[in-house]
């Protein structure tokens, strides 16, 4: 059982670690030890549990620890028992809520809107992050990070740019100050939801063309939740709404599944010709895309400085990791 | 005040209006049309009783006799921190485009719900009926219109006024159905005579209100302050908002307390009963019945939640928008006085003495880091405790750096 050295999920346990530990310390955010420890310990022993009986040849702590901390940062609970059917219930439904072998829902997000729906007892604090511009732009460049070292950026570039253009002709139909936009798109909260949530590899579509569609789609509806029905947490409901478009998208535009790899960094190979060979096979389902086409692009748009992302010895294995 | 469960809002307006009534008036967006039945006016007690029940509090503990050990009692005090709230100034005036979807008196308040197609002609209008709307509001005026939104305008009826025989503004009340939890604010920024200072009293079934696009930031609290401040609690109060809103940058709302009204531990004033609740617009309460003479129980099922915010246009750009959360756990303002033992002892107390300087010491600083005020100053009004009641020599170190 070895794990590569450089997962992009390394990165993003790192990242999210400091901004719990910042919320905590820095902003008074409401975060409790002892639910943490609930936290990890169940969607930790949940991941073990349910890999075992899926059959999963090794177990991988690494997602539930990004769950764990997702659950941390953004779900406020009254009692660690709900904070315990969190992490059941993001964790469970990775195993349990799957079309086409992928999980459908980003677990955090399912746990969180679940519960949130079903219970008083669970909310989020939208609003105690803040919007000062210096962390934002802070939030943004390690959001960034994690980003370019999971190559799936395109989610959260389409969802932030969608997004800002609403408000943006919201203020100028209203006559608002920009100053109006500007304090939303810097909200603490808007921004690890958009670096840390939405960017999910496993659950948005396998082809970029399908994560654009996917992240502008999300927007939309965040910015109708928001602003047409003025019902809070936009973003959080509008992702949990639109994740059954993700096997469409995937059905309709193909693409490469995701693979959680090492970074190229230290992980030079180059096998340029499987990687199309395996994207191929990805899209082999549905006869009316051009496949050759599709796999070129895709190529193009998920190799920058020609490093790899895909390592395709695992690629034909795609289990909840 | 707000008072909501699902969509239902009721909505309690009091203000610090200093001038003649007759240069009062309110103009206040609403996201619904208001009718007659949903107006009331509200008596000023209940909303002073509530300010005061959630007020921050002082707590006085005596030391006992070093020589003894027993515990001696605890007083309290609370301080009535003034009320202020955005009073829009408003005025009047006419023009084409601005329908008045109703008009009626309530009380001593003569009252409009106006709606227009755009934003001049309405401000145009309220300006030519007497009523002063602050320079630069016309764009904010066009921003709630165009969200839909009508204009509450009220202004004192002086006739109904003397023949009800009140002297003070009764606070307006407005229920109304809406999806938005919101507090607008806007029209107060638009002149930016300073900043302006604003109380919210939430009173909700589930647990804390916060805002959901600002911080929503604890005070300070639970803290040992010397002695003096019980003769300047206000003082102090304000002192310390005004440091912490500088210390948020003036981009935080902050809570002051958050309390289930069953039950107050120490209390600044007694819970409000399930009467003066329903009257501040707490629908889920069933009216009392029964006979004459049944005592009213305690406020059930009602968690209050008190807010205070200095903003201005930099920090505030948009209206306040509230969420309720499931948090139930308890928070007030409270700060703690201990009072040294300063009768004689009848033995050797040096020990005792050495702590409560100390201690002191520790209470000068930190009320110089929650209020800005200047430490030397500070230390200058404390009575350090010495041997038979003379203040404590100081060491000699203690003045040499700061």
């Amino acid at each position: 059982m070895q794990t590569p050295a450089l997962d992009p999920r390394h990165f993003q346990i790192a990242v999210l670690a400091i901004l719990a530990a910042f919320g905590a310390a820095g902003l008074g955010i409401d975060i409790r030890p002892l639910h943490l420890v609930v936290v990890a310990a169940v969607a930790l022993g949940t991941q073990y549990l349910a890999g075992r009986l899926a059959g999963l040849a090794r177990f991988d702590p690494l997602s539930a620890l990004v769950t764990t901390l997702s659950l941390t940062i953004l779900l406020r609970t009254d009692g660690p028992g709900l904070a315990a059917l969190a992490a059941l219930l993001a964790i469970g439904s990775k195993f349990l809520l799957r079309v086409r072998g992928k999980h459908l829902f980003n677990p955090a997000n399912f746990a969180i809107v679940t519960l949130m729906l079903a219970s008083d007892g669970a909310w989020i604090s939208t609003g105690q992050w803040g919007s000062a511009a210096l962390g934002a732009l802070a939030l943004s460049g390690l959001g960034w990070l994690v980003l370019t070292r999971a190559r799936r950026a395109e989610t959260t570039v389409a969802f932030l740019a969608t997004f800002a253009a609403l408000l943006t002709a919201r203020a100028l139909l209203l006559g608002d100050p920009l100053a109006i936009v500007f304090h939303h798109l810097s909200n603490g909260a808007l921004l690890i939801f958009a670096f840390f949530m939405i960017s999910d590899p496993k659950t948005t579509p396998d082809a970029a063309a399908g994560r654009l569609l996917f992240g502008a789609i999300v927007a939309g509806l965040a910015f109708a939740i928001q602003f047409l029905a003025y019902r809070p947490y936009g973003p959080l409901l509008a992702l949990y709404a639109c994740a059954p478009l993700t096997p469409l998208l995937d059905c309709l535009l193909g693409g490469a599944r995701y693979r959680w790899v090492a970074s190229s960094l230290f992980k030079f190979t180059r096998q340029e010709k499987s990687d199309a060979t395996h994207a191929t096979r990805g899209l082999g389902r549905n006869d009316a895309v051009p496949v050759r086409h599709r796999a070129g692009l895709l190529r193009l748009l998920r190799r920058p400085r020609g490093h790899r992302a895909v390592q395709p010895g695992l690629a034909g294995r795609a289990g909840p990791r | 005040m707000l008072v909501r469960d699902d969509d239902r809002t009721v909505i309690t307006m009091a203000n610090d209006f200093q001038g003649d009534a007759r240069d009062f008036a309110v103009v206040v967006p609403v996201p619904t049309l208001v009718e007659r039945g949903q107006v009331n006016v509200a008596d000023m007690a209940l909303i002073d009783h509530l300010d005061a029940y959630t007020a921050p509090r002082l707590v006085e503990y005596h030391d006992p006799d070093p020589c003894r050990s027993y515990e001696r009692m605890e007083e309290l005090a609370s301080a009535r921190v003034p009320m202020a709230q955005a009073s829009e100034d408003a005025a009047a005036a006419r023009k084409r485009g601005v329908t008045i979807e109703a008009t009626y008196t309530v009380g001593e308040y003569d009252i409009l719900v106006l709606s227009a197609e755009d934003s001049g002609g309405l401000v145009a209008w309220l300006t030519a009926n007497g009523y002063r709307l602050p320079a630069g509001a016309e764009p904010v005026v066009r921003s709630y219109l165009r969200q839909d939104m009508r204009f509450f305008v009220a202004k004192v009826n002086l006739e109904e006024q003397a023949r009800l025989g009140y002297t003070k503004l009764r606070p307006l009340q407005v229920a109304y159905e809406s999806p938005r939890f919101m507090l607008p604010i806007r029209l107060g920024t638009v002149n930016a005579q300073g900043a302006q200072e604003l109380f919210v009293y939430a009173l909700t079934r589930s647990g804390r209100v916060e805002t959901t696009n600002y911080r929503t930031v604890r005070l300070p609290s639970d803290t040992e302050v010397p002695e003096f401040v019980e003769e300047e609690f206000g003082e102090f109060y304000r002192a310390l908002f005004s440091r912490q809103t500088e210390k948020q940058n003036g981009r935080a709302v902050f809570l002051e307390y958050a309390w289930d009204m069953a039950w107050c531990d120490p209390c600044a004033a007694d819970p409000l009963s399930a009467d003066e609740l329903r009257r501040l617009g707490v629908f889920w309460i069933s009216p009392p019945g029964g006979g004459a003479g049944r005592v009213a129980p305690q406020g059930q099922d009602v968690f209050v939640t008190r807010l205070h915010v200095r903003y201005d246009q930099a920090g505030f750009p948009e209206d306040l928008v509230f969420h309720e959360t499931g948090d139930r756990s308890n928070f007030q303002g409270r700060y703690v006085i201990r009072r040294p033992w300063r009768a004689a002892t009848s033995c050797d107390a040096s020990a005792y003495y050495a702590s409560v300087n100390e201690r002191q010491e520790r209470e000068a600083r930190v009320l110089a880091n929650l209020t800005g005020w200047e430490l030397a100053d500070i230390r200058e009004r404390i009575r350090f405790l010495g041997e038979a009641g003379e203040p404590a020599q100081e060491p000699w170190w203690k003045r040499l750096w700061n």
